[in-house]
């Protein structure tokens, strides 16, 4: 077992961040925790790490304390929003890293998982924000770990970027390392995950296959306005989460063809429809509603 | 962890040597006060009982406030800017143990203000022209090497508890007068009264001192008792940074 979490609850102040979050990760797996802002993501990470503490319940890396050096020395770590000192150079920073790791990975071989080996030369303020995160992804596997945390690797990139630094953890998740990773994209976790875990405020609504997660996140939202149209009006669409506002309606749904058919059919006077991809704040509703049904 | 630290040292030494607004001023600020206001007058006596040169005198005041610039810089800014950066929060992720690091920047300080230190006795012997014993020089160095140590906990005290923005400001604030006050740029008899009674009580005064009782000036108190003083506020300093350090740990770790 890489880690753990036992009915873990998070609470700073008032604000539950984690409410009850059982977990167990397994060595080799590659683990996606996807989720809207504030889900409770960042907070599981945290603790598995020991940067937080568990308010109740417990966190574990290799079946110890997530502090213990022991334990971190075989976990190599990506987090949002840390800084590195601007004022060392690419290599002589993953040196430093290297140095804190028993058993550290060859300084060029990190910097090539990275990509940045023209860039090895350069100063940390030199990088562009994309360097620097593939620099934050070089000190993360300098030290040769075994299991990889990465909290929300892609943020900030554009979809080229994000592509390129998907495949880097993919080449590394290879070498049968385990892989944890939060992310907003269900699109990353479908291509990198063998399982994906859904965290909505602070609980996990769904711990499956990427492809089960997919059949039951709607993928297309259409919207349209109609008049007098009610719930009934739109009985037995396959639909996966239905809201009615006056005149305005929301869809959620995999098979908007479909549903645009029925529609029509029923001879609904239609306007301002527009159909677009689903994101992930309303994939969650249909996730959410699914799971109350 | 001696590669480690050997690592870490080396890193922060780096860190602190490419940014010339501290490199440059540490090294050469005190270099260009005593260029102002020691070389000129670098021979005339201060008078007896001892007939001490003046740029002697000075030397060792501009070596105290050369040291201790660096304590208090080297911690309170670069400390409190990599907590406005966040880096600690990568840093405690790592298998790194806080103690490494903490003495990796103690090892860093003591270095650079050594190097002051070898810019600023050369430059004084040869435009002061300031002749000492040989144990005079060695004694000023080590006592003053020896006696910035509570300044590092000062610092470093100071890094945590004020802002990223405001740590500079705070320093100049604090440091600045303090320095005058203690008679590092005028000898303490030229001072306002109000100030010559406050000034034995600070902690620049009492390191002034040893400085200046290494270099065979006349101070007002035993060598031993400047020291107590010394430890003392050390003691003091390193528990404020002890309160501050935890004070940060229970807001971000827990």
């Amino acid at each position: 077992m890489a880690a753990e979490l036992v009915d873990a609850t998070k609470k700073y102040g008032q604000v539950e961040a984690l409410r009850g979050v059982s977990l167990t990760i397994q060595l080799g797996e590659v683990v996606a925790m996807l989720g809207p802002n504030g889900a409770g993501k960042t907070t599981s990470i945290s603790l598995l790490l020991g940067l937080r503490k568990t308010t109740s319940g417990s966190a574990r890396l290799f079946g110890l304390e997530p502090t213990d050096i022991a334990a971190r020395s075989r976990v190599g770590v990506m987090l949002q929003e840390s800084g590195i000192p601007q004022m060392l150079k690419v290599r002589e920073i993953v040196d430093l890293f290297r140095s804190y790791y028993p058993a550290p990975m060859q300084r060029d071989r990190a910097i090539a998982m990275a990509g940045l080996e023209e860039k090895a030369g350069a100063l940390v303020k030199e990088l562009s924000g994309g360097q620097r995160q593939r620099l934050y992804f070089a000190l993360a596997v300098c030290g040769d770990p075994q299991v990889l945390f990465l909290d929300e690797p892609t943020v900030g990139m554009d979809v080229e970027g994000r592509r390129a630094f998907i495949a880097r953890i993919a080449e590394f998740a290879k070498l049968g390392r385990t892989v944890v990773l939060t992310t907003h994209y269900l699109e990353e976790a479908d291509q990198l995950a063998q399982r994906v875990v859904v965290i909505d405020r602070g609980v996990i609504i769904a711990d499956a296959s990427p492809v089960e997660i997919k059949g039951k996140v709607a993928g297309k939202r259409i919207r349209f306005t109609a008049s007098g149209i009610t719930q009934s009006t739109l009985d037995g669409l396959p639909v996966t989460a239905t809201t009615v506002e006056g005149n305005a309606v929301q869809l959620l749904t995999n098979d908007p063809v479909t549903v645009l058919r029925a529609l029509f059919q029923r001879g609904l006077e239609i306007s301002d429809l527009e159909v677009t991809g689903a994101d992930l704040e309303d994939a969650f509703i249909s996730l959410t509603s699914h799971q109350k049904n | 962890m001696w590669p480690m630290l050997a690592r870490q040292t080396s890193a922060e030494f780096l860190k602190l040597w490419r940014v010339p607004a501290f490199s440059g001023t540490s090294l050469l600020l005190p270099v260009v006060f005593y260029g102002f206001i020691g070389v000129g007058q670098a021979n005339e006596s201060m008078g007896p009982p001892s007939f001490v040169k003046f740029g002697a005198y000075f030397l060792a005041s501009m070596a105290v406030y050369a040291v201790a610039n660096v304590m208090i810089f080297s911690f309170g800014i670069s400390v409190a800017t990599e907590r406005g950066m966040k880096m600690d929060l990568l840093m405690r992720a790592t298998p790194l143990p806080p103690f490494v690091y903490l003495l990796s920047r103690c090892i860093t300080a003591l270095g650079f203000a050594a190097l002051t230190l070898a810019v600023l006795f050369p430059f004084a012997y040869i435009a002061g022209g300031v002749r000492l014993d040989p144990s005079q020089w060695f004694s000023l160095g080590y006592r003053v090497l020896l006696g910035s140590i509570p300044f590092i906990a000062l610092g470093f005290a100071i890094g945590y508890l004020s802002g990223p923005n405001s740590a500079i400001a705070v320093i100049n604030l604090v440091y600045l007068p303090t320095a005058f006050a203690s008679g590092l740029f005028f000898p303490k008899q030229l001072l306002p009264q109000i100030i010559q009674q406050i000034s034995p009580y600070l902690p620049l005064y009492r390191f002034g001192q040893l400085g200046w009782d290494a270099i065979g000036a006349p101070t007002s108190d035993s060598v031993t008792t400047d020291w107590i003083y010394l430890i003392g506020y050390g003691v003091g300093f390193f528990a404020i940074a002890i309160w501050a350090y935890r004070r940060e740990e229970s807001r971000k770790f827990s």
